[in-house]
């Protein structure tokens, strides 16, 4: 009972029938690298796709492995700043140019960091995006039978609930779209993971559900960290894992090793209060009734006067937290950075 | 002078010497406290949290989020109520194994104060002083400052999950099968066990922990009820709503300061598949009804006063 040592292995072991990357019906159009650098050829050593490389989490794994391996970029942003040896494609992952990088480039593994978390962002666009744009990628990862696929998910995908158990297993349901709809399709990415997972036993599949990231980039987590005035709620202080992004960094460098597969979840330093995270930043807090703190948020996250929807409340209010002993295990993933130095990490390098 | 100004004025003013002020008097406050605390506890009890602590949470709080700053200041006040006010007896705590155990307790007296002496008990007389762990019900996390409470007192949310996790990192669980009808007796019913859930037997068979059965004496009559209004409680959304006269006479809310015994029996072993029927399970957990049945009905025999 103690030991679940559930590590999925795919029962079936028969191939599913689309994997003829012969046929090529869109025509040779010759995908265009935003650099300007001269195309890899077929023979070159296999690429490591990153989707998603110019945000922060990507620029700092991309920087990380382009010494090591050949890194190629899937972004509709353009990659400012760009070591010489990456390539980078400009491009949306919807469209069609996806496909000719993934037909025309001898790929080893592709890392999907491409899911939005704007809830900003159109429904419409978000949902095309985030699962649209990913059944793709799995789409392209099948027809050309690329090794493996990483999944960059989040353990907001459980979801902050009173009842949970203190430190969630792999195998909890996802449970988090049922009070916060508009992340529900984020909860199905990872469940479009999880069945190409059992589709397709020949690629290695690794979902990561890391807690909450924190660090130089933009999340959620680590702009709630930077808020001048920290709001927390009156009477309520849940423990809280987070993981420095440099510690997830590593995550997925050990995910990309051959023979990986599976659900890991990731956490980083051991938890401690919420209080005793917001005191190591040393900024001042408000603590607010939760009857006052939903409907005054509601009409200022209208205005664009804050950065939070009202159901993110749910994080100051209640546990999800993940038990990362798989990660360890199988994995032989171990944090590195103390919750001191991951915390702080959030106020550094804020202008780079 | 125009309203803006004055409001800035009188924020300024609340800024410079109000806030000062306030976070003065709240550690003057603090401080008398930490006096009143460390009186309470006495210099074996401070010596006793350290240990406890040490093993816990050597970063400050454990897993579950209990505290030993917050903590010792609940610790004081239970040791004020067990030892001042119920003048509490224990005996048998030698039995106690060490590791993981699972306290099965009977329940009584209206408000779940006998969970509080049972656990304030292992950690005053147990050698090694340890935190007794009981499950909280899951809507107390959804009300402010309760749900903090019980976390820092290293109380944890009533799931499975929790459960066997606690069991794993060899922690004392404290359990009363009887739930909330057990505490909800009426004053002629006292000292007679309700039915047993049946979980903490599967929990024990899963994990193959030691049940360590334990009679508690006192709480039974601290508050004497003598009729359970089940459809008010039911209209009200309350576990039960009792009718107890006491209330009404003035000072009456506080309990009667019965005298509390706690008895801890010999720990029992239990072997066999935890998905098993529910015959076979009721067959376990019967012996450990009677086992503390057969404890009270001892323990009230050699009683000779309610009160001393």
């Amino acid at each position: 009972m103690f030991n679940r040592t559930t590590n999925g292995q795919p029962l079936t072991s028969a191939a599913s029938t689309d994997e003829a990357p012969a046929s090529d019906p869109d025509g040779g159009a010759a995908p265009e690298s935003s650099g300007g650098r001269a195309r890899a050829s077929s023979t070159e050593e296999p690429a490591v796709v990153i989707t998603g490389i110019v945000g922060r989490l990507g620029r700092r794994l991309a920087r990380r492995m382009h010494r090591d391996r050949r890194v190629l970029g899937i972004d509709r942003r353009p990659f400012d700043g760009r070591p010489k040896d990456i390539e980078h494609y400009q491009i949306d992952i919807r469209r069609k140019k996806t496909r000719d990088v993934f037909r025309s480039t001898r790929i080893s593994a592709v890392v999907h960091l491409g899911v939005m978390h704007d809830p900003r962002a159109s429904a419409a666009d978000h949902h095309t995006w985030n699962v649209a744009g990913f059944q793709k990628i799995l789409e392209y990862v099948a027809l050309y039978q690329i090794p493996k696929i990483v999944l960059l998910s989040s353990a907001n995908v459980y979801g902050p609930r009173p009842e949970n158990p203190q430190f969630l297993s792999e195998d909890a349901p996802l449970l988090g779209g049922a009070a916060f709809s508009e992340i529900r399709d984020l909860v199905e990415v990872d469940m479009l993971a999880q069945s190409f997972f059992w589709k397709h036993p020949e690629i290695e599949t690794v979902i990561l559900r890391p807690v909450h990231i924190v660090g130089t980039v933009r999340n959620a987590p680590s702009n709630y960290l930077r808020l001048n005035v920290i709001p927390t709620l009156l009477g309520f202080d849940p423990m809280v894992q987070v993981i420095h992004e440099e510690d997830l960094v590593r995550a997925i460098g050990l995910a990309l090793r051959p023979g990986v597969r599976g659900i890991f979840n990731l956490a980083g330093p051991p938890p401690a209060p919420l209080s005793r995270i917001i005191k190591t930043t040393g900024r001042p807090t408000v603590p607010i009734p939760h009857a006052l703190a939903a409907p005054m948020l509601a009409p200022l996250w209208r205005l664009r006067m804050a950065s939070f929807p009202v159901p993110e409340l749910d994080h100051v209010r209640y546990v999800c937290m993940v038990d990362d002993g798989r990660a360890r295990a199988t994995l032989g993933y171990a944090p590195t950075k103390s919750l001191e130095e991951s915390v702080r990490a959030v106020s550094e390098g804020l202008w780079d | 002078m125009d309203p803006a100004s004055q409001l800035v004025r009188l924020g300024d003013f609340a800024r410079k010497d109000g806030l000062p002020f306030a976070r003065d008097l709240l550690r003057k406050a603090r401080g008398a406290l930490d006096g009143v605390a460390s009186t309470l506890l006495g210099r074996d009890l401070e010596e006793r949290l350290r240990r406890v602590s040490h093993e816990l949470a050597p970063h400050g709080v454990d897993p579950f989020g209990w505290d030993p700053e917050y903590a010792r200041y609940v610790i004081a006040a239970a040791t004020a109520l067990s030892r001042s006010y119920f003048r509490t007896v224990v005996t048998g705590i030698e039995r106690m194994p060490a590791g993981r155990v699972i306290l099965v307790a009977n329940h009584s007296g209206q408000i779940p104060l006998d969970g509080v002496i049972v656990a304030i008990s292992v950690f005053l007389e147990g050698n090694p002083p340890r935190i007794v762990r009981a499950m909280v019900e899951k809507w107390a996390q959804t009300l402010p400052f309760v749900s903090t409470f019980f976390a820092k007192c290293g109380q944890v949310v009533g799931v499975p999950e929790n459960a066997a996790l606690l069991l794993q990192r060899g922690e004392p669980l404290l359990v009363f099968p009887e739930g909330t009808k057990g505490l909800a007796k009426t004053f002629q019913h006292r000292y007679e066990l309700t039915d047993f859930g049946l979980g903490f037997m599967r929990l024990a068979l899963a994990t193959d922990t030691p049940i360590l059965p334990v009679a508690v004496i006192g709480a039974e009559e601290q508050y004497i009820s003598v009729a359970n209004m089940k459809s008010v409680a039911k209209a009200l959304h309350m576990p039960s709503f009792p009718i107890i006269p006491q209330l009404f006479l003035p000072g009456g809310a506080l309990p009667l300061p019965t005298r509390y015994r706690i008895q801890f029996g010999d720990p029992l072993y239990f072997r066999g598949d935890a998905d098993d029927d529910d015959a076979v399970i009721e067959e376990k957990v019967w012996v450990v009804k009677a086992t503390i049945q057969s404890m009270l009905n001892r323990g009230l025999m050699e009683r000779k006063s309610l009160f001393f």
